[in-house]
């Protein structure tokens, strides 16, 4: 890979999936697309970005992309954001929905669903509460390979292990040979569906909570700040974000607010507020 | 300091479950099979068990059937750690009064998520 095809590569993947890749990810570069160079029958990572560049074949810059994501995940992610919603999301929504008794929730880049089924399994523990509502859970990531994993609801004895207690285990999946499939119920309540968040996502319409964890951390700062933006666009103005354990909103100017003792949780900051200067140093 | 007793036939298992509760910051003791693990309950009650099924002597099952019918062992966080991955055994581990259950192959993330699962951490 010459310097000129890394930088082409670097360039083709901030624009189209906002992955910003730096000098010193060379190794990951190397280690995530030589395999695909090979599986693609090209002798080299140099020929295979040439491909990308040369419009090759369809789907090569699609399959780069798709190369380049870490698709890290597992079920209840660090634990408290899903305490989070059960003790202070829910209780607030249900009584506030009390009237249309509807409620939408987008796990924004969903991976292999996850987090998205931990959300449903989250409300599960809330099904007296929320008995006739509609419940909305979509879920999307850039990725067409995860969200057809996440579709399939399958999962390896390994990722049901990582963070699933073994009672939630027992009565969510069934053994599939090897496998673990999640139960028909739980995987009706989640739609799929691939959407990459550089792209207008207006369509999706509203959320009363959106969970954005673990994507951001991969964008550069003015990438992050207009995701964000068009975020709290799709967030009702009483609605939540969630983000990764170790994420901030510092200085972004979002009109979101951390919710205290409450890692990683942040409240919509309704339009009437919405001055500018009421965030940003107050988020920092 | 929380006291761990790491039960498996095997030295390679017990060596990298030490590995991973002492990380944790566990005292840790190791016996390899449920007779000698339930000697040494009986000396003293460790906080938690980490215990395997199939084991010479008396396997995880019968121990852990042992354990609590004993004074005092109703208290330890059993949590079973085996090959053994079909439901209707996991079903039987847990009706016995194990509170969590690993199926092997596991690495550290798993043990100590069930370890923070049952309180212990
Ligand atoms: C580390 S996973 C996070 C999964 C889950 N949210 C969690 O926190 O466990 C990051 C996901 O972001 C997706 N992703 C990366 N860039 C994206 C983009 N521009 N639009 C949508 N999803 C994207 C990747 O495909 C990957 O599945």
């Amino acid at each position: 890979m010459t310097p000129a095809q890394f930088a082409f590569l670097t360039e083709f993947l901030k624009q189209r999936s906002g992955i910003a890749i730096g000098e010193d990810k060379r190794y990951l570069v190397e280690a995530r697309l030589a395999p695909l160079a090979r599986m693609r029958g090209l002798a080299s990572l140099g020929d295979l970005i040439e491909g990308v560049r040369k419009g090759l074949d369809v789907d090569l810059g699609d399959a780069v992309i798709e190369a380049m994501t870490t698709n890290e995940t597992f079920f209840f992610r660090d634990g408290s954001p899903f305490q989070a919603l059960s003790e202070v999301m829910l209780p607030k929504l249900i009584a506030a929905r009390s009237a249309e008794r509807r409620l939408r929730i987008w796990s924004a880049a969903c991976s292999t669903g996850q987090e998205p089924y931990s959300i449903a399994m989250t409300l599960d523990q809330h099904a007296a509460a929320l008995a006739g509502w509609t419940i909305e859970i979509v879920a999307t990531d850039l990725s067409a390979e995860v969200i057809a994993k996440a579709k399939a609801g399958l999962f390896t004895q390994f990722e049901v292990q990582r963070g699933l207690p073994i009672r939630v285990m027992l009565a969510n999946f069934t053994q599939d040979g090897d496998k673990w499939r999640i139960s028909e119920a739980l995987r009706r309540r989640v739609h799929f569906r691939t959407l990459n968040l550089l792209r207008d996502f207006s369509a999706l319409g509203r959320f009363d909570v959106v969970f954005c964890r673990n994507v951001l951390i991969y964008f550069d700062v003015a990438t992050k700040r207009d995701v964000l933006a068009r975020t709290a666009r799709q967030t009702a103005e009483d609605g939540y974000l969630v983000l990764g354990a170790a994420e901030s909103l510092a200085s972004l100017g979002v009109p979101y607010l951390p919710v205290p003792a409450r890692p990683g949780l942040f409240a919509r900051v309704p339009s009437a507020a919405n001055a500018p200067s009421r965030f940003g140093a107050a988020v920092a | 300091m929380k006291h761990c007793l790491v039960v498996d036939d095997s030295s390679v298992i017990r060596k990298v479950a030490r590995r991973i509760l002492e990380g944790q910051d566990f005292k840790i003791s190791e016996a390899e099979n449920g007779e000698s693990a339930l000697a040494l309950c009986k000396q003293a009650m460790p906080d938690g068990i980490l215990l395997d099924w199939n084991m010479p002597v008396m396997d995880g099952f019968d121990f852990l059937t042992a354990l609590r019918s004993m004074p005092g062992g109703d208290a330890p966080k059993v949590v079973f750690c085996t090959t053994e991955n079909d439901v209707s055994m996991i079903t039987r581990a847990m009706r016995a009064g194990a509170d969590e259950y690993v199926m092997k192959p596991f690495d550290s993330d798993i043990i100590t998520s069930k370890f923070a699962e049952v309180g212990l951490l």
